[in-house]
């Protein structure tokens, strides 16, 4: 064969990822790699200069995505990625600061910090992968498990009521709230897209199939099955009012935009306040 | 009926569990730790134990709920591993400082950063000030005996003290190894009904948990604290003679292995062990006079007893699998070299640290402390006090 006829075995998102690491440690048919591509698309649909991203994971499945993007990232502790990219972000408010965790991380043991960065609008964007269990630690039952759903901690079903995500980060004071599945990869990399434009505290859920776990222990079949599942009981709803957004176990998923506004940062609402109070005495801070 | 069964760490935890049947138990999954919890939930689902059961959102909350439920009158449980430890921390001291016999199984494991799951001793070591009691396990079996002796310790009326019993990650956790599991009824009248001691469901009496104690009297209070855990050594004691008596395998605070007439001595806590003593075998068919000190209660410090079976030997390393970074020694170490200080007769003494992040330890890393030793013994110098094992530098 030629040189020039060699089909050159390349990921398309090469220059997003670090192949050392690879490969990586996802199982066959987990959404996360999906999500990982289309965060790489909506960064290079985007434009953005990438010198000015950091990325920011907890621990879990989701968690390992800072280890494989070849971006500043920071691989932090359990529950605690916002907190993290807080500080960054106060640090160095040029940066794009994206924590990119999973539901157990960043509403389950994190929820506190989660809630108060939405609360006072900093100027973060949230992916949150969804894939209804903890699956790093072999499938527990967390905050975001549908009732019915069996998991390891709940061999015969969960009977704890589960957060609606698109609720809470509403409720909070999220200026863009989307949920999608891993079935839009499209829409995602679009949502990603207007989140990145965006300033505020931005957050997007991404439903995942975890095979190995959720879906083995609920008998629903493999990657594919679950995204015929999402295929069939995903409805797009854009607006939609964010107290309709439970979803039942194997019941409809309402997917859109559900929040886009516009409302002063925390860097915003503190120097205008204080200039305010401290008129020329205070020097405007964003970073410098 | 008791039977042999072929279990892991996790799995023998959860069987004494099963049987000691706590009134409460909660816990947050962590690595390697996560299956006790697993196993217990199966337990309740399947109706085998009448425990509550709860999973909170992380080992804070995991912590607060044992310290809720012990402060209500339960006898209560959890099991953690390594950053869940270290969450709990805050919670530690409140569950010793009230005087709530929590129990704990801590399936030892590195802490962050960098991020690893595997087996060192950090995690508990973080906890040594925190009042808690500490039983580390060499096996399977040694966690299965030390978990049930933990409640009889902790809930003894002159203790009331918190007990944490440690089996390392991975090693004990994950290994599967033959286990002699007594019958459900000697297991269950061995440790006996629980008494609480001014439980908040006795609503007959209305008292405060926790309330503020500022320069007036904190200071008493933390003093009678100190006395639960200086109370325990004897508990420690009868506990281990009587379940000697009632399942033939008798505990101490230490366990010595080829101790007589030994010339110097490595003194090693939980799996390693097991490879020590293996060491100790090789290199006692090749001449050498040399045995094995292995600590179990860490917690309090039995520090007369290791002294005096210590103190005639000519050279001693002790091994630590932990880093306590800035101070003289790591911590097992500067234990037993301040315990030694008031004899006369002592040997000499060096440090190493072992197997952090999970690194392994095999017979010829003994063997090269035992040729460090033997040196040490013949010329009385010490050259370098404070090593590591098997670490590239
Ligand atoms: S365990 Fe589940 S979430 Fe984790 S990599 Fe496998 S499929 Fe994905």
């Amino acid at each position: 064969m030629k040189e020039e006829d060699r089909l050159e075995e390349r990921n398309p998102m090469e220059e997003f990822l670090r192949m050392d690491r690879m490969p990586h440690i996802w199982c066959p048919g987990c959404g996360l790699g999906t999500v990982v591509a289309s965060f790489a698309a909506a960064l290079r649909k985007s434009q953005v200069d990438l010198n000015k991203v950091a990325i920011v994971s907890g621990i879990g499945c989701t968690g390992r995505v800072a280890g494989y993007v070849k971006l500043d990232s920071f691989h932090t502790t359990h529950g605690r990625p916002v907190p993290f990219a807080t500080g960054l972000k106060l640090a160095n408010p040029e940066l794009k600061v994206v924590v990119f965790s999973g539901d157990g991380d960043i509403v389950g043991i994190g929820g506190n910090h989660f809630i108060h960065a939405a609360r006072r609008n900093m100027d973060i964007l949230v992916i949150c992968v969804n894939n209804f269990n903890y699956a790093m630690t072999g499938g527990q039952v967390a905050a975001t498990t549908p009732i019915q759903a069996n998991l390891s901690t709940a061999p015969y079903g969960n009977f704890e009521y589960p957060f609606n995500l698109p609720y809470l980060a509403d409720a909070c004071g999220a200026i863009y709230v989307a949920r999608w599945t891993s079935l839009h990869l499209r829409r995602v990399t679009k949502s990603i897209q207007e989140a990145l434009a965006k300033k505020g505290f931005s957050f997007i859920e991404v439903i995942t199939p975890c095979v190995t776990l959720y879906a083995r222990r609920n008998r629903l079949g493999d990657g594919l099955n679950l995204l015929k599942y999402y295929y069939e009981n995903s409805e797009i709803q854009h607006g939609a009012d964010t107290r309709t957004l439970d979803i039942d176990f194997q019941g409809k998923i309402i997917v859109g935009k559900f929040i886009d506004k516009e409302k002063p940062t925390f860097f915003e609402c503190m120097n205008t306040h204080l200039k305010k109070v401290l008129g020329d005495k205070y020097r405007p801070y964003y970073g410098e | 009926m008791k039977a042999v069964k072929i279990l892991n760490g996790n799995q023998t935890i959860a069987e004494a569990a099963r049987q000691i049947n706590p009134d409460v138990v909660a816990a947050y999954p962590i690595t390697p730790s996560t299956a006790i919890v697993e196993t217990i939930a199966q337990f309740k689902a399947d109706g085998m134990i009448s425990s509550e059961f709860v999973c909170p959102e992380s080992e804070h909350s995991a912590m607060s709920v044992c310290i809720g439920a012990a402060a209500a009158g339960g006898r209560v449980m959890t099991a953690t591993s390594s950053q869940g430890l270290a969450l709990m921390w805050e919670m530690l001291y409140i569950a010793a400082g009230l005087r709530l016999p929590v129990v704990a199984a801590i399936v030892n494991r590195a802490l962050s950063a960098p991020i690893n799951i595997h087996g060192d001793h950090s995690d508990t070591m973080g906890a040594r000030d925190s009042g808690w009691i500490q039983i580390y396990s060499e096996n399977c079996q040694e966690a299965y005996d030390n978990f049930i002796q933990a409640f009889r310790i902790g809930e003894h009326l002159d203790v009331r003290t918190p007990v944490l019993v440690g089996l390392d990650g991975f090693i004990i956790s994950h290994s599967a190894e033959p286990v002699l599991i007594e019958d459900d009824r000697e297991v269950r009248s061995f440790i006996g009904e629980f008494k609480p001691v001014f439980p908040l469901l006795d609503t007959s009496r209305k008292i405060t948990v926790g309330p503020i104690d500022f320069t007036d009297y904190y200071f008493e209070h933390k003093r009678s604290q100190i006395e639960g855990i200086e109370n325990s050594p004897r508990v420690i004691e009868e506990v281990g003679r009587e379940y000697g008596q009632k399942f033939g395998r008798f505990y101490g605070f230490f366990e010595e292995y080829r101790m007589d007439d030994a010339e110097t001595a490595i003194v090693v806590m939980s799996s390693a062990a097991g490879t020590g003593k293996d060491a100790i075998d090789e290199l006692r068919s090749e001449g050498l006079r040399i045995g094995l000190l292995k600590p179990r209660v860490f917690r309090p410090f039995p520090h007369e007893k290791i002294a005096e079976a210590l103190k005639k030997i000519k050279a001693v390393a002790v091994l630590d699998r932990a880093s306590s970074p800035g101070a003289f020694g790591a911590p097992l170490f500067t234990e037993i070299r301040s315990a030694l200080y008031d004899y006369g007769q002592r040997p000499k003494i060096v440090n190493y640290v072992y197997g952090l992040g999970g690194r392994d330890i095999n017979v010829e890393h003994f063997k090269e402390v035992a040729a460090k030793l033997q040196k040490i013994a013949e010329t009385g110098k010490v050259e370098e006090m404070l090593g590591y094992l098997n670490l590239r530098e």
